[in-house]
């Protein structure tokens, strides 16, 4: 059934398909209007899951790794400065191994005090050990909370579905909202190994010498390097049941480009356009979106701009004392590349909410096809200064 | 592709309007995005809601700069702000007034103006009070009108998806814009 | 891994649960291996009051029935001395362990 929904409401329609059983959060402005609706939901019967209310982010994510290791679907919601207070929990969530699901809308860290949109708060996040989605439309947000437990309950770890604030999370467009009953045959019930039951007790967590804990964090990265080819399978047989597919990237119009623009979230949606723009006007440009940024797809953005004439990266976010980090990351996955290695411009836009529009990529495009080289590490998009 | 941006008043339901616009196109079988501007409304402060409307689907998602039609909720807006600012040449402004569009002669110099007593009809069927009346469900039943963006079966359906409290009033003052807008393709 | 009653041995990551869950009870975790001191109960004196028997911190003194006095069991018991000290006949000695 299409559907015109907000942002927020696809997350929350997600959370309802995948028959989560506890909801537990607290609300933020961009994300209130998920648990809003998640509420009525629960409230009106449509969903049979335990919804807690609790007193902070903290207590939200450690309810969810409570009902989550009892064996339960699991889910929360938070954004920003809520997602930096339960950061603690966020280790305790990956470590203990469990597939909760939860959104992250991306809003700018404070001070200043702001709601608006960057990637500052989830990529605070990058070491936990969470997969992290980066959605570019509504119905990708929807589609991905259904995927993320069908990859999470595979691999034991956690998956972050992040939209950004407004720009997706305020934004009403048409959803195609599947059958709960399609659903169900894409992703069964949670059947957990090993979980919290007081007919087989044992102790969860406990100290952990060195004997043995590298060895769990040796594990942990092992599933995220499987979860790599897990995300690939599942989103092709996703693709097959509903008509869309998904995978760790997206490439448009790459094939025969010798520029790429790398980019992700709603700014490698407006991207599209612009590469549409500019190859009617005869330039070979392409575009490859990074929809899935833990685990890091190396070898696809290897594979997709190794040998290219230049790359050219747009951050919505800054790594203090370093550069944009999707750019840090992309140029680090060709330091032992041995093809050729094409020239990397790191863009940094749109920090705070500020609009990166169809001009702005536009204009990033040209500064940087027009130079052999960028001037430094990290070039400012609109920085009035 | 068209961009409409709505603007009114903190209340008025310009956010509602551009919802319940965006979800009748969609019912017409087009591509649609609605969004708000984003920030911290107030009750009577100057909002601004956006509409995209496509036979394609839509890819840009930054906010609308030059709308290629403009509503207006509040006439008492048409003092405060450059309503025309980046609207394109021969796009339609669409004015909740009771005045008529040739007494808006400066705008149709470059633009075509229609409008419509959204007030007058959302009073007579008791939306809001008096004092505040909410309008954003009248003007809709003229802009499917002027745009042809859907029709008025489909904006039925979008407005009781969206504006479900009252929902048949509501209609009634959609259809009744339908009937009173006044406009004509001469600029 | 070696897994039985009475002890798992892990090899290494290969043969390692993903979870930091513990892979049996308490009956795998024999803590006492912690102990220096080792409480040895005198049954001649002992009044079978149980007094250390509710003491315990470990619950590593067992209650068999109300004529019987309290076992310790040295599987778990970590030899904190509580036993000892609250006796009330002090017929509870902590001794060194032989190892």
């Amino acid at each position: 059934m299409k559907k015109v929904i907000l942002g927020d409401h696809a997350v929350s329609y997600g959370a309802l398909l995948s028959r989560v059983q506890t909801i537990a959060a607290y609300p933020i402005t961009p994300q209130t209007l998920i648990i809003e609706r998640l509420s009525e939901m629960t409230a009106n019967g449509e969903s049979n899951a335990i919804f807690t209310k609790v007193e902070s982010e903290h207590s939200a994510m450690a309810s969810t790794v409570g009902s989550s290791a009892s064996g339960a679907r699991a889910f929360t919601a938070t954004s920003s400065q809520g997602l930096a207070l339960m950061h603690e929990m966020l280790h305790w969530a990956a470590g203990a191994r469990l597939p909760i699901v939860m959104a992250n809308v991306n809003r700018a860290m404070a001070p200043g005090w702001t709601i608006w949109t960057d990637q500052n708060d989830s990529l605070s996040a990058r070491d936990t050990g969470w997969m992290q989605i980066y959605c570019q439309n509504n119905q990708e947000v929807l589609d991905s909370i259904i995927l993320g437990y069908k990859v999470s309950e595979q691999v034991n770890l956690p998956t972050m579905v992040i939209l950004d604030a407004f720009f997706l999370s305020h934004t009403a467009e048409g959803v195609d909202i599947p059958d709960i009953k399609e659903v169900d045959k894409f992703l069964p019930p949670y059947k957990p190994e090993i979980k919290m039951d007081i007919n087989d007790p044992r102790s969860f967590g406990a100290l952990t010498s060195p004997d043995v804990y590298m060895e769990f964090r040796y594990k942990m990265q092992e599933s995220m390097d499987k979860a790599k080819e897990v995300i690939t399978r599942e989103g092709k047989e996703f693709g097959k049941m509903f008509g869309r597919k998904y995978g760790l990237v997206e490439e448009y119009r790459t094939e025969d480009a010798d520029t790429i623009l790398v980019a992700s979230a709603t700014v490698a949606s407006t991207a599209r356009a612009v590469i549409d723009e500019m190859r009617e006007a005869g330039q070979k440009v392409g575009l490859l979106r990074i929809r899935v940024f833990r685990p890091f797809p190396t070898e696809e953005i290897v594979r997709v701009i190794g040998g290219k004439k230049k790359v050219i990266v747009i951050d919505r976010n800054i790594s203090f004392g370093k550069t944009g980090i999707f750019f840090d990351e992309v140029k680090g996955a060709f330091y032992n590349y041995t093809g050729n290695k094409p020239p990397m411009f790191g863009y940094i836009a749109g920090l705070g909410g500020r609009d990166v529009t169809p001009k702005v990529i536009r204009e990033i495009m040209d500064d940087a096809i027009k130079k052999d080289k960028p001037e430094s590490e990290i070039l400012w998009k609109g920085v009035k200064l | 592709m068209i961009e409409i941006l709505i603007h009114g008043r903190g209340g008025q339901g310009a956010v509602k309007a551009s919802l319940a616009l965006a979800s009748a196109a969609s019912k017409a079988g087009k591509y649609v995005q609605s969004f708000p501007e984003f920030g911290v409304e107030r009750r009577g402060a100057p909002v601004k809601a956006f509409t995209r409307i496509s036979d394609e689907p839509i890819v840009v998602r930054s906010k609308i700069y030059d709308p290629d039609h403009v509503i207006v909720l509040d006439p008492t807006l048409l003092h405060t702000i450059d309503i025309t600012k980046g609207l394109k040449d021969g796009g339609w402004i669409i004015i909740n007034t009771e005045k008529s569009p040739d007494s808006f002669t400066e705008f149709k110099k470059r633009f075509k103006v229609a409008t419509v007593n959204a007030t007058k009809i959302a009073v007579d069927n008791r939306l809001g009070s008096k004092v505040a009346p909410i309008v954003n469900t009248a003007i809709l039943g003229a802009i499917i009108r002027v745009l042809d963006v859907a029709t008025k079966k489909e904006l039925a359906e979008g407005i009781k998806e969206f504006v479900p409290i009252k929902a048949e009033a509501n209609v009634k003052a959609a259809n009744e814009a339908y009937d009173l807008v006044k406009f004509s393709e001469e600029a | 891994m070696k897994h039985s009653k009475k002890e798992i041995k892990i090899k290494g990551a290969s043969d390692m649960p993903e979870m930091s869950a513990s892979l049996g009870s308490m009956a795998h975790n024999k803590t006492a291996s912690w102990r220096n001191l080792k409480p040895v109960i005198d049954e001649s004196k002992c009044i079978k009051c149980f007094i250390c028997w509710k003491f315990c911190p470990d619950a590593a003194i067992d209650f068999t029935d109300e004529n019987t006095p309290p076992k310790i069991n040295y599987d778990y018991c970590k030899g904190c001395g509580i036993c000892a000290h609250e006796c009330p006949v002090k017929c509870i000695d902590m001794v060194e362990e032989e190892r």
